[in-house]
């Protein structure tokens, strides 16, 4: 034993303290290998990613609303990841899958539940509740430490560049078709109107996708807009009816 | 430098006989516990790895190594929340058939009820409707005896199945014109009839405009809150006479209300919660102090 | 042993040769920036006890979404990052007896990282961010920085290379794998696609599941390297230099550095436990957090057993109590981590006060007490004074923020358990206890002693910065502070 160390010491001593290319070189082999090993595993296995019916890109306002998330930092505050647990369950809905997040670019599971976790939030509250609460969190839920949002009612949603946001996305593999990249600012002022002409189009594009004015203000399409969208189809998409909770493949 | 032994004089060990900016490193060998606590960690490691899943498989191969015990989080939670419902699943299937005199005639099944339904209250409910069930401007207040719908055990188990202008096909529906928005009433019309609806309501008003805003009424509003302002729950229009208001009753909330046609959502929680669960819930609610008979009396006090 | 030193020396100890006005520079911007971010910590503490302050009507700035990675990038990235960057250039100067290679372009490193600071801060407050923790600085921004840090690790190399002493010393050794690591696990994580070249929105390249690993592969490494390996560089530079005594063990140090590298890397599943991150991933993440426990620990012992025959000094010299006391948080979050690394206790402590406890206690106490015995070693030397302006001062900072760590994580360990153990509460007929609301409620009282805690800990670095000040200025005759004379001042002497 003394002596493995011994020869392994001198080594040591001999070229890598001596040497500071050996040195840097053999540090970023050591370092590689546990990376490699776990990160690379999960683009080559089928089973990292469940077989779901339902997973759809966001739609051009949903992706705008999730920016807003992104750009005020919910994730700070918020998980959006249900995790296998009975009390969880109980109080949020099924636990998470992986395939739900599949086209999340940032993935929003976040690392502390300052508020509760938002996975399925989805059809959980109104949108005038949303509206309420994102304005002035204390209003409705006295208890609540969360920032007021109020100045998201007044800011006019930019998305000019909306068309460069679904084909950045496509370009990972998102399925955004040629047809909802030339709509997609027409896909966005729809969505926010029930009465447009555009209303099939975008649900044929879009199945499922919720289409009326999220912010209470029919004259504008507001960041409120954007973000209440957003929060509307967390966790609504995979339809859990066929989805096989028990199945072999489904179980890690 | 030349390697030369040198003692450290303090400790009497050699050091390496290097030096760098006068920092010298003594050859103290590994500490005996450090090196077996390591060791020990290792064991303890690959023996787990061995006992849960661990390895993926290499490119070209599917799955990864699922361990002598082949545990799954998913079957895991599966199984607890099988369990979770089968401890319940008496007292659900009693709750399931019954009806609020059956309930309350249990004082165990009572107690159930009561606890499942403040349990989901708290997340599911309190948000809107206050962690006491107290309210909020724009979310009703569950513990009085005024009800938009009606208070009775069956309304209120009702009314959490379908919601109220929800998503729901038999949602509870009605709506209020958006007087003001929609232009159908003048800024000043409105502004009248607001003074007649404060004088409903007995509270300080402008009499002239409240004259002027009686005709109005009669013609606009009767329909719904009928013409002595006491509400009809079959169209959740509100008792505009007492003193409870949903939306605030201040002249200038009134008026807004007027203005933009007030159009409160509770969700539909059909898919969302049990059907049990439902019924608890609504025992719960109807517990809170001011359900309603189904003869339509108020409660007392109610249970709890 | 200092004359042993210098009579072999031969032209070396001539101290024009050292470049030293980079490392006054990060000296400064260090305990700058260090102000800053505990300032930024104590306005989002105040912020979580008593919500609506700070915030307003009409604009964001404020909002405790975009001021918590201020807060995350201040003291990690502007705090920690200076503070290596300062001590490394001192370090691998006197270590191998040379002056810095590159001419100026330590001086790009420094301000090229002002820059990249500067940039990312005010991104966070416009809400320009990747939304990834501690990684959310915009593309452009992490161009540059890959830029300055390509250039950082030439510098550091070259130094090395025309190094004057044969062997590397253990230091460099630990900055070495700082540097490469970090500029390795920057790239692979930020790899993105912007919108467009003019605008700041950019979409990273992996998403999901995968991108959450690749995440905490990063964010775990960035505890690892940055906050870990480099601050043990400083360890293993100051506290053998401020004690007078030599490093514990050899042995141990070649053991502990290559078993801490090769182990960290895959211990970041471990902040994804129960998510939808495959469980066979989970379980490398758990069991490599326990074996890194010793290989942790392997720092500590050499840390504190280079005390020994010396151990005298902790009564009389505030600057060697604050690094002994930082091993010794070092060791306690150390196993504390792989504690929280075991998927049993994880369930509880995961997205709770706990994670925040342990942060901190890492944070404050090791790499915040680290730095500034460092800082105190450092300023008499750079300055050429005989000692700080005022040992009662550093006492008082010793004092102040060691109380404040006390207070800020005994109000996180219960306030996280608390948390942990009312949301999984079930009462006897099997129903959750406690609505997310109540548990919010709960935390108001420890969320009122945090923010005093941490009000102590800045209230400290504010005398630090007082007593550097005056130090600086110069005009001290007497002074109770003696730091041993680094050698190229004896030689002057
Ligand atoms: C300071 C922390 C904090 C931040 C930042 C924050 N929240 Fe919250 N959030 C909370 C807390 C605490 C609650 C629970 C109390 C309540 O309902 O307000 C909450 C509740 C919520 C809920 C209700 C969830 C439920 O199921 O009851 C939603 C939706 C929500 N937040 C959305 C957001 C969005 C969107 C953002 C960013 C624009 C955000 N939050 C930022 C702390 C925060
Ligand atoms: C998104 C907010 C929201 C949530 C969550 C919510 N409610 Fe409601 N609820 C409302 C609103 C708004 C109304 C009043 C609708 C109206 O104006 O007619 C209402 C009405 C009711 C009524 C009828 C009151 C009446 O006077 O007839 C009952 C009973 C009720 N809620 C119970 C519940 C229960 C139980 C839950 C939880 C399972 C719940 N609510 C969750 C918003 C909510
Ligand atoms: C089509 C039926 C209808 C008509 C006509 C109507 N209302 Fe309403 N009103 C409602 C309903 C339904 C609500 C409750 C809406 C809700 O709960 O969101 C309501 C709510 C109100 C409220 C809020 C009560 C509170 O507790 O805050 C006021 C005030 C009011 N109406 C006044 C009027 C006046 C004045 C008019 C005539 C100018 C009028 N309404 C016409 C259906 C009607
Ligand atoms: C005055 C001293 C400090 C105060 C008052 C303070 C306060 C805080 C607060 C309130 C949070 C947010 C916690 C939450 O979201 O619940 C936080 C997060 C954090 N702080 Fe500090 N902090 C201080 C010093 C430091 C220092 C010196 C460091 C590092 C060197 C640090 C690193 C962090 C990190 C990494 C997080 C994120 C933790 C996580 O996401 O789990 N803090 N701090
Ligand atoms: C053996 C060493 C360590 C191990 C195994 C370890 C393990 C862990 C674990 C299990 C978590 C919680 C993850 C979660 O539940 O979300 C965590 C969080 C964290 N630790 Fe450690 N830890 C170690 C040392 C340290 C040290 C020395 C520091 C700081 C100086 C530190 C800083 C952090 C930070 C900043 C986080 C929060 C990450 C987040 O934002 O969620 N850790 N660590
Ligand atoms: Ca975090
Ligand atoms: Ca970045
Ligand atoms: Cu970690």
């Amino acid at each position: 034993m003394s002596q493995k160390k011994g020869f392994f010491q001198g080594i040591h001593a001999r070229f890598l303290e001596r040497n500071s290319l050996i040195l840097t070189v053999a540090i970023l082999v050591v370092v590689s290998i546990g990376g490699v090993i776990e990160i690379a595993p999960l683009f080559y296995l089928n089973s990292t990613i469940e077989e779901v019916d339902g997973m759809r890109p966001y739609t051009p306002l949903e992706l705008a609303g999730r920016q807003i998330y992104v750009r005020e930092g919910c994730y700070n505050c918020h998980s959006q990841m249900v995790r296998p647990l009975r009390d969880e369950v109980e109080r949020y809905g099924h636990y998470s899958l992986a395939a739900e997040s599949m086209y999340d670019r940032p993935f929003q599971w976040g690392s502390k539940r300052t508020g509760p976790d938002l996975a399925r939030v989805g059809g959980k509250y109104s949108d005038e509740w949303h509206r309420d609460h994102l304005i002035d969190p204390q209003s409705v839920v006295p208890e609540s430490v969360m920032p007021p949002y109020a100045f998201l009612a007044d800011a006019a949603l930019d998305y000019g560049q909306i068309e460069g946001h679904l084909r950045t996305n496509r370009l990972f593999g998102v399925p955004y078709s040629d047809e909802m990249i030339t709509n997609a600012a027409a896909d966005l002022a729809a969505q926010v109107d029930p009465f447009s002409s555009g209303y099939d189009d975008l649900i044929a594009r879009y199945p499922g996708a919720q289409i009326r004015d999220f912010d209470g203000n029919p004259d504008e399409i507001t960041e409120l807009d954007a973000l209440i969208a957003y929060l509307q189809v967390l966790g609504t998409m995979v339809d859990f009816s066929t989805y096989e909770a028990e199945a072999p493949e489904n179980q890690r | 430098m030349a390697e030369h032994n040198h003692k450290d004089e303090v400790t009497g060990v050699d050091t390496t006989g290097h030096e760098w900016d006068g920092i010298r490193e003594l050859d103290n060998p590994l500490p005996r516990w450090w090196l077996w606590i390591f060791y020990a960690c290792v064991a303890w490691s690959v023996v787990y790895m061995v006992f849960m899943p661990a390895l993926p498989a290499p490119p070209g191969f599917e799955g990864f190594t699922r361990g002598l015990t082949g545990n799954s989080e998913r079957v895991n939670v599966a199984q607890q929340m099988a369990d979770l419902q089968a401890s319940r699943s008496t007292n659900f299937e009693r709750l399931q058939n019954a009806d609020f005199a059956g309930i309350e005639s249990d004082p165990e099944l009572f107690r159930f009820a009561i606890a499942a339904g403040r349990s989901a209250f708290g997340d599911n409910c309190a948000t809107c409707h206050g962690s006491g069930g107290g309210g909020a401007v724009g979310y009703p207040n569950l513990n009085d005896d005024i009800w938009l719908w009606g208070g009775t055990f069956e309304d209120i188990r009702y009314t959490l199945h379908v919601g109220i202008r929800s998503d729901h096909p038999d949602t509870r529906f009605s709506q209020m014109p958006a007087f003001g928005r929609d232009e159908l009433l003048s800024q000043a019309e409105i502004r009248d009839v607001t003074q007649y609806v404060l004088q409903m309501a007995g509270q300080s008003f402008d009499a002239a405009a409240a004259s002027r805003g009686a005709e109005t009424y009669d013609m606009q509003c009767a329909s719904c809150h009928m013409a002595d302002g006491l509400g009809d729950q079959a169209q959740g229009a509100p008792n505009l006479t007492d003193a409870d208001w949903l939306y605030g009753g201040s002249a200038a909330q009134i008026e807004a209300t007027i203005h933009r046609g007030p159009y409160g959502v509770m969700p539909s929680w059909e898919g969302r919660l049990s059907e049990p669960m439902i019924t608890a819930l609504a025992t719960y609610v109807y517990s809170l102090g001011g359900g309603q008979e189904d003869n339509g009396d108020v409660m007392g006090a109610g249970g709890q | 042993m200092l004359v042993g030193a210098f009579s072999k020396g031969g032209p070396v100890n001539d101290e024009s040769q050292y470049a030293e006005g980079v490392i006054k520079a990060g000296t400064i911007a260090t305990m700058f920036w260090g102000i800053a971010g505990f300032l930024v910590g104590v306005i989002i503490a105040l912020q979580l006890a008593f919500p609506n302050i700070f915030y307003f009507e009409d604009f964001g700035f404020t909002n405790f979404g975009r001021l918590r990675p201020l807060h995350t990038s201040a003291v990690i990235f502007a705090f920690g990052g200076n503070a290596l960057i300062a001590t490394s250039f001192y370090v691998v100067q006197r270590t191998c007896r040379t002056r810095i290679a590159g001419g100026l372009w330590p001086w790009f490193v420094f301000w090229g990282y002002q820059f990249f600071i500067v940039i990312a801060a005010t991104g966070y407050l416009l809400g320009i961010t990747q939304g990834k923790e501690y990684a959310e600085p915009e593309w452009y921004a992490d161009i540059w920085l890959t830029l300055v840090w390509v250039v950082y690790l030439l510098v550091f190399l070259g130094t090395l290379w025309k190094r004057k002493e044969p062997h590397i010393y253990v230091a460099n050794w630990f900055y070495l794998a700082f540097i490469v690591t970090i500029a390795m696990l920057h790239v692979v994580n930020n790899l993105a696609v912007p919108v467009n070249w003019f605008g700041a929105w950019s979409y990273p390249v992996m998403s999901g599941v995968q991108g959450a690993l690749t995440q905490w592969w990063y964010g775990h490494n960035a505890v690892g390297f940055f906050l870990t390996a480099g601050f043990l560089a400083i360890m293993y530079y100051f506290i053998p230099k401020r004690a007078e005594r030599p490093v514990f063990s050899y042995r141990l140090s070649i053991v502990h550095f290559w078993s801490l590298i090769f182990i960290y890397i895959w211990a970041g599943p471990h902040h994804l436990h129960y998510t939808a991150l495959p469980e066979w991933a989970q379980t490398l993440g758990m069991t490599f957090s326990v074996m890194l426990w010793m290989p942790s620990w392997g720092g500590m012992i050499n840390g504190l057993m280079t005390l020994s025959g010396a151990w005298d000094k902790l009564r009389t010299d505030p600057v060697i109590r604050m690094m002994v006391l930082s091993v010794a948080f070092y060791g306690m979050s150390t196993f504390e981590g792989p504690v929280m690394s075991v998927r049993a206790v994880n369930a509880l402590s995961h997205y709770t006060d706990w994670t925040i406890g342990h942060v901190h206690s890492g944070a404050l106490g090791w790499v915040g007490f680290i730095t500034f015995g460092a800082i105190y070693c450092l300023v008499p030397w750079l300055w050429k004074r005989k000692g700080m302006w005022s040992k009662a001062l550093i006492e008082w900072h010793f004092w102040l923020a060691t109380i404040g760590i006390l207070f800020y994580i005994a109000a996180m360990w219960p306030s996280g358990i608390t948390q942990g153990l009312m949301w999984r509460a079930y009462n006897d007929l099997g129903f959750l206890e406690y609505s997310f609301v109540e548990t919010v409620e709960a935390m108001h009282p420890y969320y009122i002693i945090r923010a005093f805690g941490g009000f102590l800990f800045l209230l400290g670095a504010l005398l630090m910065a007082y007593n550097v000040y005056r130090t600086i200025r110069g005009g001290v005759e007497e002074t109770e502070d003696r730091v041993n004379p680094q050698s190229s001042l004896v030689a002057a002497e």
